[in-house]
């Protein structure tokens, strides 16, 4: 599989002294997901929003189909917006109240140049596809539900036939059934059109079910990636480990996290984790580790991780 | 959260299922709303046809002066010069909704398009935009309506543009605070990550919810707008006398204060009348204009 969408070394801190993102490198293949979990205020939404040229990285580059997107000047972006999408995290927010289900689709169509004439059928074909009603289409968005609302979204991000769609924890606002059906509705979708996802949230049962890969983030840093059954199955890094055990239903031995997330304002020493860790040794104040590759297509940023080189 | 229980159901074929009967029945205005809209319509139409229908307001009977309400052919009385108080009242309607309602809709316009401009633009287009409307609130804007109208001269257009000029801010102020309201909220980023132009992202995303609070906003400023107009006449900015307007009949009828108490009251009801009918009616409006509005009800 081809690199559609590369990040390399992003990083962005906001006014306040908050480093959100740190670092952070990513890849997304052509038709795949790739999962970002971690805690709120870890860097997901930021990185998210960076990724979709909407944020510009303090440094760090991120290519799309091989164009640098930072570099690009304003009708570039125009241009590429059409390939690239969003569905946002809160469906109460996430469509303009006051346009119609109809007008919130059509104005993604109208920015691309779909003929008026066209674009009715092509809302009422890809409503139709999400599991939506033409009559709803006339409905605004205060008269349809969590659910119906994302769906709606994903309507809208799909209507100009994008490569890649950004979820930014676009199912964590809904009940469980909910979010089972949208999540379902998504692997339909990539399943047909080839669409890649990138999909944030930090429900690591949620990413795990719809993800090829995952990346796990922590205080604005990516310290563990992998494919989702090996991440799964062989955690490398002590907080992936930690995260898995606090995923009901599996009989792993539950790990608890003692003391809060630190300010991302004003990270520990060494390994940002290393306060919470329980596996801390006194190295670990030194420096953050580097992702370090433990097998194919799996790297973790700790101390404790060797290289299978290494380790025989 | 019944809204997310209801979602359950959503992966159902639907189609059987009756339309909702929220969404298809008529919105509608409340009782004083629908009677501001009928006083409104009245006023209106008062000022384009009302002319016609009465006497000469400037035809004065020195013999029949300070006649009080009710008198035979003289239902309003007459003023101090014998006009009759009635026909000017007609008369005035037309440029008292002229200087109440050309203001407001010119500074609706510019103000809008300045607020959401200032509201969409980066730092430094926003600063330079609000500071420079800043500027007019460092004057009184009674004392800077009289200083441009003074500037350029008595007259209804130039106390009409001296008006617009100081209506503007106010209007762009709370367009821009809608719109920065707006900015962080999802919709927003999804209309960004469309593709779309800024100019489509503020006409079509960012328009519709700036324009009920500016619309009902507005129309408070018209009672304001007939005032102010009103106090630029009485100091021979505005109209100049022999001419009937409302305020400048209030600012006339003043001096027969303790003689004629109620002929000054006579047009100020007028003033009244017209200012809490658009008050009333830009209430109604926000309810109309407003999808939600029965979701709240």
């Amino acid at each position: 599989m081809s690199a559609l969408l590369e990040a390399t070394g992003l990083n962005k801190t906001f006014g306040n002294g908050v480093r959100a993102v740190a670092d952070v490198s990513l890849t997304v293949n052509r038709g795949e997901t790739l999962g970002v979990v971690g805690e709120s205020g870890c860097g997901k939404s930021t990185t998210g929003k960076i990724l979709l040229g909407l944020l510009a990285p303090d440094s760090g580059d991120v290519t799309f189909d091989g164009e640098s997107i930072p570099a690009m000047n304003r009708t570039q972006l125009r241009a590429l917006r059409a390939r690239l999408q969003v569905v946002p995290q809160n469906p109460q927010t996430s469509l303009n109240p006051r346009l119609t289900v109809r007008s919130s689709i059509e104005f993604n169509l109208r920015a691309h140049g779909v003929a008026r004439a066209e674009r009715g059928p092509r809302v009422l074909a890809l409503l139709d596809r999400v599991g939506l009603t033409a009559a709803q289409s006339e409905r605004f968005p205060h008269e349809l539900s969590g659910g119906q609302l994302q769906r709606v979204a994903i309507a809208r991000a799909l209507s100009t036939s994008p490569d890649l769609v950004v979820c930014d924890e676009a199912v964590s606002a809904l009940d469980k059934s909910v979010q089972a059906q949208v999540l379902n509705l998504l692997a339909d979708l990539q399943h047909e059109t080839g669409v890649a996802f990138l999909f944030i949230s930090h429900d690591l049962a949620v990413v795990e079910h719809i993800s090829d890969r995952v990346a796990v983030m922590y205080l604005g840093r990516v310290v563990e990636v992998a494919s989702a059954e090996r991440l799964w199955d062989a955690p490398q890094h002590p907080y992936t480990t930690a995260l898995l055990s606090a995923t009901p239903g599996q009989g792993r031995e539950r790990i608890v996290l003692h003391g809060e997330l630190p300010s991302p304002a004003d990270p520990p020493s060494g390994c940002g984790f290393r306060t919470r860790c329980p596996v801390a040794e006194d190295v670990c104040a030194g420096e953050w580790p580097a992702l370090i590759p433990v097998a194919p297509a799996h790297a973790a940023a700790c101390v404790h991780v060797k290289t299978p080189a290494t380790t025989g | 959260m019944t809204a997310t229980i209801d979602a359950t159901t959503s992966a159902l074929p639907e189609s059987a299922a009756p339309p909702t009967t929220t969404t298809r029945r008529r919105r509608r205005m409340t009782v004083s709303a629908r009677i501001a809209a009928g006083v409104v319509g009245l006023i209106v139409l008062v000022a384009i046809v009302g002319p016609f229908l009465v006497g000469d307001p400037n035809a004065g009977d020195a013999a029949r002066r300070l006649l009080p309400v009710g008198t035979a052919g003289h239902i309003l009385g007459t003023d101090g010069q014998g006009r009759d108080v009635f026909a000017r009242i007609v008369d005035g309607t037309r440029l008292s909704l002229l200087a109440g309602l050309v203001p407001v809709l010119f500074a609706a316009v510019v103000g809008t398009a300045l607020g959401v401009t200032a509201g969409l633009a980066g730092k430094w287009g926003h600063r330079s935009i609000m500071r420079t409307l800043d500027v007019f609130y460092a004057f009184p804007a009674v004392l800077l309506a009289i200083a441009i109208a003074a500037a350029l001269g008595s007259g209804i257009s130039n106390s009409i543009i001296a008006l617009a000029v100081i209506l503007v801010p106010p209007v762009a102020r709370v367009a821009e605070t809608e719109t920065r309201r707006l900015a962080d909220l999802d919709y927003m980023d999804a209309a960004r990550a469309s593709g779309a132009s800024r100019l489509a992202i503020a006409t079509r995303q960012v328009l519709p919810n700036v324009a009920p609070p500016v619309v009902v906003y507005c129309t408070a400023l018209i009672g304001l707008s007939i005032v102010y107009a009103a106090g630029l006449s009485f100091l021979g900015l505005g109209v100049s006398p022999p001419t009937a307007e409302w305020g400048l009949m209030v600012s006339d009828h003043t001096q027969y204060i303790y003689t004629a108490p109620f002929l000054a009251a006579i047009p100020a009801i007028a003033i009244l009348v017209a200012s809490v009918a658009f008050n009333v009616l830009g209430d109604g409006l926000r309810d109309l204009l407003d999808v939600r509005s029965e979701a709240r009800a």
